[in-house]
């Protein structure tokens, strides 16, 4: 009996001509990913890709778990290999079900018949199979409106297949075929979901980390590494890039109006994020901003932010309640991460009355009074890259 | 060289182990908890050892919590999880050949007002996932169910027994002590759906002292033990470095040849039944297709204690029945249709990879001269 994983194709399945390269990106996110449980042997037809384990080792389970978490997928499963004869679906339906089938109590038979040179149509699959398999197991009764098993059948073009498990994907479009852009990573809760986001809409992520000692720890940094490496998970390998902000920071506080802080720190973050993403061949910058969440994150102060951003700035939580974007991180299991109580560099130096309303005059004024592009430079040269890939 | 054959009751420490163990008691002996740097390096090497393990069970690292060994893991994960689901759902099932640790503390539950259900095997020796389905309900809260028995090998059907329990009431907890499966055989949490597992260090060639539990993202288990919250709070006490750090290594070491270990087990498993078939009174108690690793066989008519000591003075050590019930004639291998003389007479032998033919030729050898000389 032949086990394989069956791929359904989300968004990108209604793509026109171009729907090749998505395809192609797919299918090489898919095979990246599993690639560390085995062999295996994909091939795709009918916006649908087969994944044939080549090692009767391998475990399954695992692969639906790691594809589960791939996007560009609407569905998946894990289907038994039938030949395309009514007598052979029977067959393989009731080994391949046996155990699920006998613990059951009520089911129904689902059909799909792509091959429409199949003699039998998808109706009749339904009734013939479903009185065969309550034959053989006494304990089922069929319910076809709400059944613990349902038991589907689809006959394609080279074979058929039998499943009776239907697990939702992660949807999205394949990561890297939206370009690049570079992530600004706190430690947070927030900047993790951001980045979960927009990796969703196929964008492959770059991240940047500001640190600095010793107002903060090493284990501060060490859990964003392992936030970076939670979300390879989901986006693919992910270059990290650390920038040491110890001096700035200093500058800032001793040339600087305490309540202009934390805004004037952001724009220098971005300011040395769009000149690393510009190296790394990054179009945008990621943030997790939400409106009026924090001082920072007022229409004000994103605006101020905003101005020395010269590419564009994705903040996909913009308009996101704490408990919506607490959702997703619990969802891709970055909240236990970033919850960990060490101090980032964002709440160094925070001003006691940070302004709320800031005048973008008023803070480039206070930018002005003192030169920070020397250190600015500084700070690009002597940031450190790491990758993290995928395990 | 005594031929040591009780590898199902603890295993020698490998290389790899103590070596680890040493390294952290000279060199990294920070506290985990320290803010400076010894302690993140003492952190480190706790959470690097988390992750192998992680690994080999196809786990998330955030969801391996060290403790104290597996018997501190099964307490945990019933006193934990019932404490956490079970106050209007007061019913746990276990199978009933379950190790000390499950079955004494699922008693002592029983005790404390929840109601315990045992399920047996059927009258051929074997476990049917439709018997613990069958006797869970909307009232149970935990299902527990070991992979591999202690005292006869025997592997039970882990898997599809949970599978089909989440299908029908997925609120319902599953825990799996793996502490005789670990290493010997593939386990892997998603396969077998289990929200909760139990490993021990001392039988895959760690250190003693040391074992883990796995939780399962989103799944609550009320501290046993509480205190300065280590482990998420999980399990509160300094962590074990050196134990920890050996644990890790040694499974590390075990990982990489699991397969080709199943083999030689396997082959050294048929060969010891060969040795001892013409021996008219040798019956075979652990079933064939059961862990290669653990052999139990009964010399019927012959006390197994009397014959273990005949055994132990030529320098074999085996064990008769499981070590930890020190003696005391085994229930479990009654559920499994082993009784009256033929439990006496029970006999395991527990071997490693590493356990040679000649052992086990020896072992026949000593076992035809204990029947000669030995009585009752």
């Amino acid at each position: 009996m032949k086990e394989v994983v069956l791929v359904k194709y989300g968004e990108m399945a209604l793509k026109g001509l171009n729907k090749k390269t998505f395809e192609d990106m797919l299918t090489k996110n898919i095979k990246r990913r599993i690639k560390p449980l085995g062999s295996f042997v994909c091939t795709s037809a009918q916006s649908t890709l087969c994944i044939d384990p080549q090692d009767d080792s391998i475990d399954l389970s695992e692969v639906t778990e790691r594809v589960g978490k791939i996007f560009g997928i609407a569905a998946l499963c894990r289907a038994c290999v039938c030949d395309k004869t009514f007598e052979d679906i029977t067959a393989k339906s009731i080994e391949y079900l046996s155990d699920i089938l006998s613990c059951a109590r009520t089911f129904k038979v689902n059909a799909k018949r792509s091959d429409k040179a199949f003699p039998m149509k998808s109706p009749e699959i339904c009734r013939e199979l479903g009185g065969i398999l309550l034959d053989r197991f006494p304990n089922l009764s069929v319910d076809v409106n709400d059944p613990e098993i349902t038991v589907t059948v689809e006959v394609r073009d080279t074979n058929a297949y039998v499943h009776a498990e239907n697990i939702k994907g992660a949807g999205g479009l394949p990561v890297g075929s939206s370009g690049k852009a570079m992530l600004l990573l706190s430690g947070g809760i927030d900047s993790p979901v951001a980045g979960w986001m927009m990796a969703k809409r196929g964008i492959h992520i770059a991240a940047i980390h500001y640190v600095s000692p010793p107002y903060t720890s090493d284990r501060a940094q060490l859990k964003v590494e392992q936030l970076c490496q939670k979300l390879t998970d989901w986006c693919g390998g992910i270059a990290f890039y650390c920038v040491p902000f110890t001096e700035l920071q200093e500058a800032i506080k001793d040339n600087c109006p305490e309540e202009f802080f934390t805004i004037i720190m952001r724009r220098l973050m971005m300011e040395i994020a769009q000149r690393i993403a510009a190296k790394d061949g990054c179009l945008a910058l990621i943030t997790g901003e939400s409106v009026g969440q924090v001082a920072s994150q007022t229409m004000a102060a994103i605006a101020c932010t905003d101005a020395v951003c010269r590419i564009p700035v994705f903040r996909p939580c913009i308009g996101m309640d704490k408990t919506e974007i607490i959702e997703i991180a619990r969802k891709i299991d970055t909240f236990d991460i970033s919850t960990l109580p060490y101090e980032d560099c964002c709440t160094v130096f925070t001003p006691r009355h940070p302004k709320v309303r800031p005048r973008l005059e008023d803070i480039e004024k206070a930018q002005n009074s003192f030169d920070f592009e020397p250190l600015i430079q500084k700070a690009v040269e002597g940031t450190e890259m790491k990758t993290f890939n995928l395990e | 060289m005594p031929v040591y054959l009780d590898n199902a009751a603890t295993t020698k420490p490998c290389a790899e182990a103590v070596e680890a163990a040493v390294r952290a008691m000279t060199e990294n002996y920070g506290n985990p908890s320290s803010l400076h740097r010894a302690g993140l390096d003492a952190q480190l090497a706790v959470d690097g050892a988390r992750k192998i393990i992680a690994d080999t069970i196809g786990a998330d690292p955030a969801c391996i919590y060290f403790t104290s060994g597996a018997t501190e893991s099964n307490n945990l994960a019933l006193r934990g999880a019932s404490a956490a689901y079970g106050r209007n759902r007061r019913k746990i099932v276990i199978s009933a050949v379950e190790h000390a640790s499950v079955e004494e503390t699922a008693a002592d539950l029983e005790k404390k007002g929840f109601e315990v259900v045992r399920v047996s095997p059927r009258e051929d020796g074997r476990f049917y996932p439709a018997d613990f389905v069958n006797v869970c309900g909307d009232d149970t809260c935990l299902i527990s169910c070991m992979l591999v028995n202690n005292e006869t090998g025997y592997i039970l059907p882990v898997k599809e027994t949970f599978s089909a329990v989440k299908r029908r009431f997925p609120h319902i907890i599953t825990h799996c002590d793996c502490v005789q499966g670990y290493m010997k055989l593939p386990v892997r949490v998603s396969a077998l759906n289990a929200d909760l597992v139990s490993l021990s260090a001392h039988k895959i060639h760690g250190v003693k002292g040391v074992g883990a539990i796995f939780i399962k993202k989103g799944v609550r288990v009320v501290p046993v033990v509480t205190g300065g919250k280590q482990e998420k709070g999980i399990r509160s006490g300094t962590e074990s470095v050196p134990l920890i750090a050996a644990f890790g290594a040694a499974a590390e070491k075990l990982s990489a040849t699991l397969d080709e270990r199943y083999k030689t087990a396997q082959s050294l498993k048929v060969h010891l039944l060969n040795a001892v078939s013409d021996i008219d009174c040798v019956e075979v108690n652990s079933p064939e297709d059961g862990s290669p690793y653990i052999i139990n066989i009964s010399v019927v008519g012959r006390r197994s204690e009397i014959m273990l000591h005949f055994l132990e003075s030529k320098g074999i050590y085996v064990s008769s029945g499981s070590a930890c019930s020190k003696g005391q004639q085994s229930g479990v291998l009654g559920q499994f249709g082993i009784r009256d003389k033929r439990a006496d007479g029970a006999l395991r032998i527990s071997i490693t990879a590493e356990t040679t033919e000649a052992e086990l030729d020896e072992l026949a050898a000593v076992l035809r001269e204990g029947i000669e000389k030995v009585r009752g």
